[in-house]
């Protein structure tokens, strides 16, 4: 680590404290329960951490976490979920000298690139906050049907959302996945970028301290393929996003998500050139919508007339 | 199966006078062929196979059969069609549209009769709602093809090209509807595939599309089996699959489609819950019940084939309902009183008998009215299980056929978790005079279509499409678009 010794002063150097990267499950920060951990470096190879290696345990018990959330955050008010997503981003401000240099470590960028980074996901949870109680008037809406009935679509969530974070962007690709999921009432599952998840395991202590309920976003790290099999086809699992995945993956992912027809976010683009910088769409968010049509009679007066 | 006597008096007393549709409406010719680029021609290999009268088990045609070889013959004459059919105006694409759905007004007797002829449902149903539905979605659809950049998927959004749909037997000619308004309107052209037991409404749509003058290619019609479908779904020229029909093929396309850059949607199998409330209007709620489970005899995706009724309005509800079953007419199909037509096929007749046996086995309890079946033809009776638990299999698995499975619940909290606890989320009823509890309960339900005070109602307007295991993607309305737009 780029600081593990600093000078104080003239006197004696001191030792800096390391911290124990944890996995972020139902609000909770846990090792993984198979005790394994690999080893992160920086992009020229120098040691940052010992990371969590995620097992298919820790797999199942972060869906049943999200599971358990989902009731709860799906029905709590669109105003309140956009008053969180901007807390994330207050928090996230507060910390953003620790998240530039993670950054700058886990991609080798320079501290000013590492800085524009973390600033374009602040902004991006700030974008995503706005959006919570605007996009069911956006997607859903009244039905003129040829009938006596008052007809209406909403959008609801999908549920239980498996989110591959991006391979190269371990930050802002990160937020700029997990936000439009959370956004919309869905809880996730995500699994970090796999040679840089620090960003992503730090930002479960962000989260934790938002006031999004536990299980809303479980995070884990460790190896892609490994984590993701089981959740692809996990039966309590409704969605996934195969933002991270290879294309050999997300073939194989995809066919396994068919088993109980998971909805399946295709990778974009190839990973390195996605332009994670671009203002967003509301596609990352529709993908995980459901639209849900209820008809309602609307009965007559009985009058013959217009009396408006 | 137990008959009840009195019921048998009550419905012997209304004596019908046969009041049969002319079949002379329709002309059905002694042989079919595929529909492919604007011709009608034999399949590659000759082979051709034969479409029944389910009410009588009559040859009605013989039709030639896709095999892998036109699939390939068809998507290339799609293909071609496409970069005419997608630079078209918008303007002109809705004319071309407008002008299918006024000759399918013009021609709607005669479909509705051919329909019925094919499929064995009631002329009623096919005369009052499938064709005007699907006259309907055309012109809905129409409308759209020169405002596509209004609606909510950029300033000019694109189409994706060739579409190979897959459609099944139960509403074939509004299944058809569903697939391709949309597609053309959007500027993809098509390959679509009936399903083995109803072909002829799509042929006699080829007709239409000639005398719309619609320029050959944009819609091929690929009469077939399973295999056909298959390679519709497969070929790699294909950039779009939509597909109605079962959650078991619905997934195996999944897997098909599967890594390759085809954009899916899939409209699969249901189990809805029909809930009804100790303060339902009963006489409505009976309707709505008898609306959801035996309107085209059960063969409906989002049919309410689990009636979850509160346990204090059980003994009057049921009364109630056995009553009206017992005054359904179950018979020929063209015949204007008809409630209850044929089953579509003896496969599917085979398949709702056994699953009907297996919930007499599993112990519950078995009621239909008396009613006499016709001799040939694939005929079930009304039938309904009470006594019913969530651990049956007539509660679990789509029976697909006029049979409704009775649970009952205490409390509104039961009502939902019962009603969601399936792999399916389809659709789902709600009987209640009660505003607030149909809003809280709607709110509940995982299920894309929801009935308040009513059932089994549809609309070209109305996104339709499922939660969970019901499939994914919407038909119907601004929201339909988006599964034939490159976005």
């Amino acid at each position: 680590m780029s600081n593990d010794v600093s000078n104080s002063g003239s006197a004696a150097r001191r030792l800096s404290v390391f911290k124990t990267y944890k996995l972020y499950v139902g609000g909770k920060f846990p090792r993984s329960e198979s005790g394994r951990v690999y080893e992160v470096t920086d992009s020229k190879g120098d040691w940052l951490a010992n990371a969590p290696l995620s097992s298919r345990k820790d797999a199942r018990d972060a869906v049943v976490a999200a599971r358990k959330a989902f009731s709860a955050w799906s029905g709590a008010t669109a105003y309140n979920r956009g008053q969180i997503l901007y807390r994330i981003a207050e928090m996230l401000e507060g910390r953003r000298g620790q998240f530039v240099r993670e950054v700058a470590e886990a991609e080798g960028l320079s501290k000013s690139k590492a800085a524009a980074v973390v600033d374009a996901a602040v902004d991006r949870w700030v974008w995503y906050a706005g959006w919570t109680d605007k996009i069911a008037q956006v997607v859903g809406g009244g039905n003129p049907v040829a009938g006596p009935f008052f007809n209406l679509s909403s959008p609801e969530p999908t549920g239980v959302v498996a989110v591959l974070a991006p391979q190269e962007s371990s930050f802002l690709g990160l937020v700029s996945v997990i936000a439009p999921v959370i956004a919309t009432g869905n809880t996730a599952v995500v699994v970090a970028s796999e040679r840089a998840p620090l960003p992503a395991l730090s930002l479960g202590e962000v989260l934790a301290t938002s006031d999004l309920p536990g299980g809303v976003v479980n995070v884990l790290s460790g190896r892609t393929a490994e984590i993701a099999a089981p959740l692809a086809s996990h039966q309590d699992v409704n969605a996934i996003d195969l933002a991270g995945a290879d294309e050999a993956l997300a073939k194989e992912l995809e066919i396994a998500a068919a088993d109980n027809l998971k909805r399946v976010l295709r990778p974009q683009a190839v990973d390195g050139a996605a332009d994670w910088t671009a203002v967003p769409g509301i596609d990352r968010m529709t993908a995980f919508l459901e639209t849900k049509t209820v008809w309602h009679p609307t009965g007559s007066l009985g009058a013959s007339g217009s009396s408006y | 199966m137990t008959t009840d006597k009195t019921m048998d008096k009550r419905s012997s007393a209304f004596e019908y006078a046969p009041a049969p549709e002319s079949r002379s409406v329709v002309d059905i010719a002694p042989s079919y062929g595929l529909f492919v680029d604007g011709e009608f021609t034999d399949a590659a290999d000759g082979k051709v196979f034969k479409t029944v009268s389910p009410s009588t088990e009559e040859v009605l045609s013989e039709v030639a059969q896709a095999g892998a070889e036109d699939v390939d013959r068809a998507v290339r004459a799609a293909r071609k069609a496409f970069e005419k059919w997608s630079a078209l105006p918008g303007s002109e694409r809705a004319k071309y549209l407008f002008r299918i759905a006024r000759i399918v007004q013009e021609r709607s007797r005669e479909l509705a009769v051919l329909e019925t002829l094919d499929n064995g449902k009631p002329i009623k149903e096919t005369r009052d709602a499938d064709l005007p539905l699907v006259a309907a979605h055309f012109f809905y659809y129409a409308g759209w093809a020169d405002k596509l950049g209004h609606a909510g998927f950029g300033a000019d959004p694109r189409p994706l090209g060739v579409a190979g749909q897959v459609i099944p037997w139960n509403f074939p000619l509004l299944m058809l509807a569903w697939k391709i308004a949309p597609a053309l309107a959007t500027g993809n052209t098509v390959v679509l595939k009936p399903a083995e037991t109803t072909p002829l409404s799509a042929l006699f749509f080829a007709d239409i599309c000639r005398q719309a003058g619609l320029p050959k290619g944009v819609v091929n019609i690929l009469p077939g089996y399973g295999d056909a479908g298959a390679a519709v779904v497969a070929h790699p020229d294909v950039n779009k699959v939509a597909f109605t029909g079962s959650t078991g093929v619905g997934k195996e396309i999944a897997r098909t489609v599967a890594g390759t850059r085809k954009k899916l949607t899939l409209e699969l199998g249901g189990k809805g819950a029909n809930i009804v409330f100790d303060d339902a209007p009963i006489d409505q709620a009976v309707e709505g019940i008898v609306n959801g489970i035996f309107f085209n005899q059960g063969q409906v995706c989002c049919a309410g084939s689990r009636l979850l009724v509160q346990e204090s309005i059980q003994d009057e509800l049921l009364d109630s309902l056995k009553r009206r079953l017992s005054t359904l007419r179950v018979g020929d199909p063209l015949d204007k009183n008809t409630d209850v037509g044929a089953i579509n096929s003896a496969e599917q007749l085979a398949r709702i008998t056994a699953l009907a046996d297996q919930g007499e086995a599993e112990g519950a309890e078995r009621w239909s009215p008396s009613c006499e079946l016709p001799e040939n033809g694939y005929w079930f009776a009304p039938t309904l299980f009470t006594g019913v638990t969530q651990a049956h299999r007539i509660a679990r698995d789509e029976i697909f056929g006029p049979v409704l499975s009775v649970l009952t619940f205490r409390t509104p909290d039961e009502a939902v978790a019962k009603a969601n606890n399936t792999p399916y989320g389809l659709s789902a009823g709600i009987w209640t005079e009660k505003g607030s509890r149909i809003l809280a309960v709607a709110n509940k339900l995982r299920a894309g279509v929801v009935w308040s005070n009513t059932f089994n109602k549809f609309d070209p307007t109305s996104p339709f499409g499922g939660y969970k295991e019901s499939g994914f993607g919407r038909e119907g309305g601004r929201h339909g678009l988006e599964a034939y737009l490159d976005v």
